[in-house]
C-alpha cells in the first residue's frame, strides 16, 4: 500500500512528500517556522532510508514521518515532537536538546548519543551503544538494547523494559540506567544499585511519558557509577 | 711525588641523558605517566630546515611597501553559502574554554577580530567572551559534545569536526579534577572535581562512509550556510586528506606533532604522528590527485612561528596556517615576568608546560579566579594582534622578494632545503643541488 493512502493523516497537516520534493526542502521549511506559527503539525511521506530527516528542528510542532528513516533522524531535536512511524538508522535523536522523538519501530546503532535533553522512546529494539554519551536526556526502550550501551553516560535516564547486552554503562558518570530484563554484563565502574522511593517514583514518572501500561517499577534494577573511577589512581589501571 | 694517571672527564650518556634519567626517577616514584601540555619538544625537521631563494636575473622581485602582495584568503567556497573570508592566511587554533580561562579565550577572539581572522572554539562549548568578541568564530564538534547544542551551531561561522590533533592523533581530551570548575562542570554537564577525559572516537560515526553522512546532517542542520572543516591530527596525511575530501569536507585542516594540546602523556606527544613539515607535501598531494587543491582549502599547523614558516607553508601548498602556542606566548604564556612562580612550581619560563595543574602563573591556562585576572583580555587581544601582524609584514617580504604579488603564489620553487631529511619531506632541492631525495628514482 503507498504511503500516500494512510488514512490517518490529519487534515490540517502541512504534507511533504519526499518522492516529489527534495530534503533540503523538508529541513529548511522546518528551520524557517517561527514561534508565532500556525503550521504546528507536518507529516513527511515516503522517506525510504534518507537520512538527517527533520533534523535541527527549532519549535513545538508535531511530525509524523511515514515510514523508516536512515541516519540521524531527529537531529539535534529542539522542542518538536517527531514520530517515526518505521525503524531508523544510527544516531536517531543523536544530540537532542528537547521535545520528543518516538520511533515505532526498531533503532540501530547510537540512538539518542550525547542527547541533552527530551525524551526518545524506542517501541522496538535498540542497536548497541544506545544511549552512548547521553547528557541528560531520557530514553525509554520497550524492547531490548545491545552491546556497550550507556558508554561513558553522562546524565539523564535510559529505562529498558527488555534486555541489555554486554557492557553496559562502561564508564559511567551520573546517569540513571534502568533494566527490567536481564544484562548481559556490566562495563568498567557500573554497578547495580539499590531502588529507593525516589527512583521508583521517577521512573513511573518516565513510564508515563512514554505511554508505557501494566508495566511495574518495581520490576527495574538500577544500575549506575560506582564512582571509582572519578579521579585517576594508578591501583585503578586494570579497570580500563 | 707520586704520579697520578690523567683522569677522563666523567661521560654522561647521550641515550640516558639527564631528561631521560630524571623521567625514570619520576616514574619510580609515582607510578604514573608524565602528563603535560604544549606539543613535541623533541627537534625535529622543521621550517628552519627550508630556504627561500628570492629574485635575481631569473626572477624579479616586487617593491617591498609600494606593491601590493595579496594576503587575504577564502575558506570553504566548496559547498557553503558563507565561506569565510579571512584578511590573512592565519588563524587561531582551537582551545578549549576549560584548558584555556574566561578573559585568555575572550583575549583570543578580540586579537583574531582585530587582525581579521578566525578563532576556534574547543573541546568545552562556546563561551559568550569569545562569540562576543569574535567576529569570525569556528566551532568544533568533538567526539566528547560537551556544551555541543543547536543555538550555538546556528551561531557559528564555520564547524570543525575534529577527529584528532597532532599532540596526540587518536587520542581525547583530557582536563583533570582542579580545573573543572562550576561553570566548567555545567558546560560539559559533569560533576565538580572530577578528572575528565574525552572520548577518542565520535560516538555515532565511524568511518569515512559514516562521516559523509554526519557532514550532510551538519549541513542540513545549518541549511548548506556554514563551511564544514575536518581536522585531523598528522597520522597519514595523505590518506586522511583525501578521505576527508571524498566524505565532503569544505577545509581540511592537518596537524603537526608540534601542535600542542592542553594536557596528554608526554610519551603520546613525543612518539605519535609525524612532523608538521612531514605533512604537507602529502596532503598537497592527495588535493592534487583528486583535482581539488584549492577548491578544497587546506591549513596547516603546528609549530608556526613567524612569517617566514607561514611563507614556507603557503609556498608547499597550503592555503591557510592556524597557530595555537604562539597565540598563548603572545597572550603572555611562559614570560619571564612570573619568573619566580614559575620556579616555586618547579619550571622556569618556556619550560612550563604543567597546563592541565591549573597553577599557570600567566593566568591563561587556569580557571583559578585570582590568577585569570593577570590577563587582561584588551590588552592580550591587542598584542596577539600586534602578532599576527607582524607575522603578516614577515611574510609578505618574502613573497615580494620571491617576486610575488599574492602569497599563495609562492611556490615549491622558491624553496631549497638545508638538509636531506627536509629535502625529502618537503619535496624541494637540497640547497646547492638539484637533487630532492626520492624523486626521479635517487
Amino acid at each position: 500500500m503507498p504511503a500516500t493512502s494512510k488514512a490517518t493523516r490529519e487534515s490540517h497537516a502541512r504534507v511533504f512528500d519526499l518522492d516529489v520534493q527534495s530534503l533540503r526542502e523538508l529541513n529548511q521549511a522546518l528551520h524557517k517556522l517561527t514561534p508565532g506559527s500556525n503550521e504546528t503539525a507536518w507529516e513527511v511521506l515516503n522517506p525510504k532510508g534518507n537520512h538527517s530527516v527533520a533534523v535541527g528542528v527549532d519549535q513545538p510542532v508535531s511530525i509524523d514521518v511515514r515510514g523508516s528513516v536512515g541516519y540521524y533522524c531527529g537531529g539535534m531535536n529542539s522542542g518538536g515532537a517527531i514520530t517515526v512511524h518505521g525503524s531508523a538508522g544510527p544516531g536517531v535523536g543523536e544530540n537532542m536538546m528537547s521535545g520528543s522523538i518516538v520511533v515505532k519501530g526498531d533503532a540501530s546503532q547510537y540512538a539518542g548519543a550525547t542527547g541533552k535533553g527530551g525524551l526518545l522512546v524506542i517501541e522496538g529494539n535498540a542497536s548497541s551503544r544506545c544511549g552512548i554519551s547521553m547528557k541528560g536526556i531520557d530514553i525509554v526502550v520497550h524492547g531490548n538494547i545491545g552491546h556497550m550501551s550507556a558508554f561513558m553516560a553522562q546524565s539523564g535516564n535510559l529505562v529498558v523494559l527488555g534486555d541489555a547486552g554486554d557492557a553496559l554503562g562502561d564508564s559511567i558518570y551520573e546517569a540513571r540506567l534502568f533494566v527490567r530484563g536481564k544484562v548481559d554484563s556490566l562495563g568498567a565502574d557500573c554497578i547495580a544499585k539499590e531502588m529507593r522511593p525516589e527512583h521508583l517514583e521517577l521512573l513511573q514518572g518516565l513510564l508515563d511519558r512514554a505511554g508505557v501500561t501494566g508495566v511495574k517499577p518495581s520490576e527495574f534494577k538500577r544500575y549506575g557509577s560506582a564512582r571509582t573511577l572519578y579521579n585517576f589512581n594508578i591501583d585503578n589501571a586494570d579497570a580500563y | 711525588m707520586t704520579y697520578r694517571n690523567p683522569p677522563t672527564t666523567p661521560r654522561k650518556s647521550a641515550t640516558f641523558d639527564d631528561y631521560t634519567l630524571s623521567e625514570i626517577r619520576r616514574a619510580a616514584a609515582t607510578g604514573i605517566y608524565d602528563i603535560r601540555g604544549a606539543g613535541a619538544k623533541r627537534k625535529l625537521p622543521h621550517f628552519d630546515d627550508l630556504l627561500f631563494l628570492g629574485a635575481s636575473i631569473s626572477r624579479y622581485p616586487l617593491e617591498g611597501y609600494r606593491e601590493r602582495c595579496d594576503t587575504s584568503v577564502v575558506l570553504g567556497s566548496r559547498h557553503a553559502k558563507k565561506p569565510i573570508e579571512l584578511k590573512i592566511p592565519i588563524t587561531v587554533a582551537g582551545m578549549s574554554f576549560g584548558s584555556l580561562s574566561g578573559p585568555a579565550k575572550e583575549a583570543l577572539g578580540r586579537g583574531a577580530t582585530l587582525s581579521g581572522t578566525s578563532t576556534t572554539t574547543g573541546d568545552g562549548g562556546m563561551t559568550e567572551e569569545e562569540r562576543g568578541h569574535s567576529k569570525q568564530l569556528v566551532y568544533q564538534y568533538l567526539p566528547s559534545r560537551y556544551g555541543m547544542n543547536l543555538r550555538d551551531l546556528r551561531r557559528a561561522d564555520a564547524i570543525e569536526v575534529v577527529v584528532g590533533q597532532g599532540a596526540k592523533p587518536g587520542g581525547g581530551g583530557m582536563l583533570l579534577g582542579q580545573k573543572i570548575s562550576d561553570r566548567v562542570a555545567e558546560m560539559r554537564t559533569l560533576p565538580k572535581g572530577i578528572d575528565q577525559r574525552s572520548a577518542s572516537r565520535h560516538p555515532d560515526w565511524t568511518g569515512p562512509d559514516d562521516l559523509e553522512i554526519k557532514i550532510l546532517e551538519l549541513r542540513e542542520i545549518t541549511d548548506w550556510e556554514k563551511p564544514i572543516y575536518v581536522k585531523v591530527g598528522g597520522a597519514r596525511p595523505y590518506y586522511d586528506t583525501a578521505l576527508a575530501v571524498k566524505a565532503g569536507a569544505d577545509v581540511v585542516v592537518v596537524d603537526g606533532m608540534q601542535g600542542g594540546t592542553a594536557a596528554t602523556q608526554e610519551v603520546f606527544i613525543e612518539n605519535v604522528g609525524q612532523p608538521t613539515l612531514a605533512c604537507i607535501r602529502p596532503a598537497v598531494q592527495a588535493l592534487q590527485d583528486l583535482g581539488m587543491h584549492r577548491k578544497v582549502q587546506l591549513i596547516i599547523s603546528g609549530g608556526i612561528r613567524n612569517g617566514a614558516d607561514v611563507a614556507k607553508a603557503l609556498a608547499l601548498g597550503v592555503d591557510a596556517v592556524s597557530i595555537g602556542t604562539a597565540a598563548l606566548v603572545a597572550l603572555g604564556d611562559n614570560d619571564p615576568r612570573w619568573e619566580a612562580e614559575y620556579n616555586e612550581l618547579g619550571t622556569t619560563a618556556g619550560a612550563y608546560d604543567d597546563w592541565h595543574e591549573g597553577r599557570d602563573p600567566a593566568g591563561i591556562t587556569t580557571q583559578d579566579p585570582e590568577l585569570m585576572k593577570r590577563v587582561d583580555p584588551i590588552a592580550a587581544g591587542r598584542r596577539l594582534a600586534n602578532y599576527l601582524k607582524v607575522m603578516t609584514l614577515e611574510a609578505q617580504t618574502i613573497a615580494r622578494a620571491c617576486g610575488k604579488n599574492s602569497l599563495h603564489n609562492l611556490e615549491p620553487e622558491d624553496l631549497v632545503a638545508l638538509t636531506i631529511e627536509a629535502a625529502a619531506m618537503a619535496g624541494v632541492p637540497l640547497a646547492g643541488t638539484n637533487w630532492i631525495p626520492g624523486k626521479n628514482g635517487f
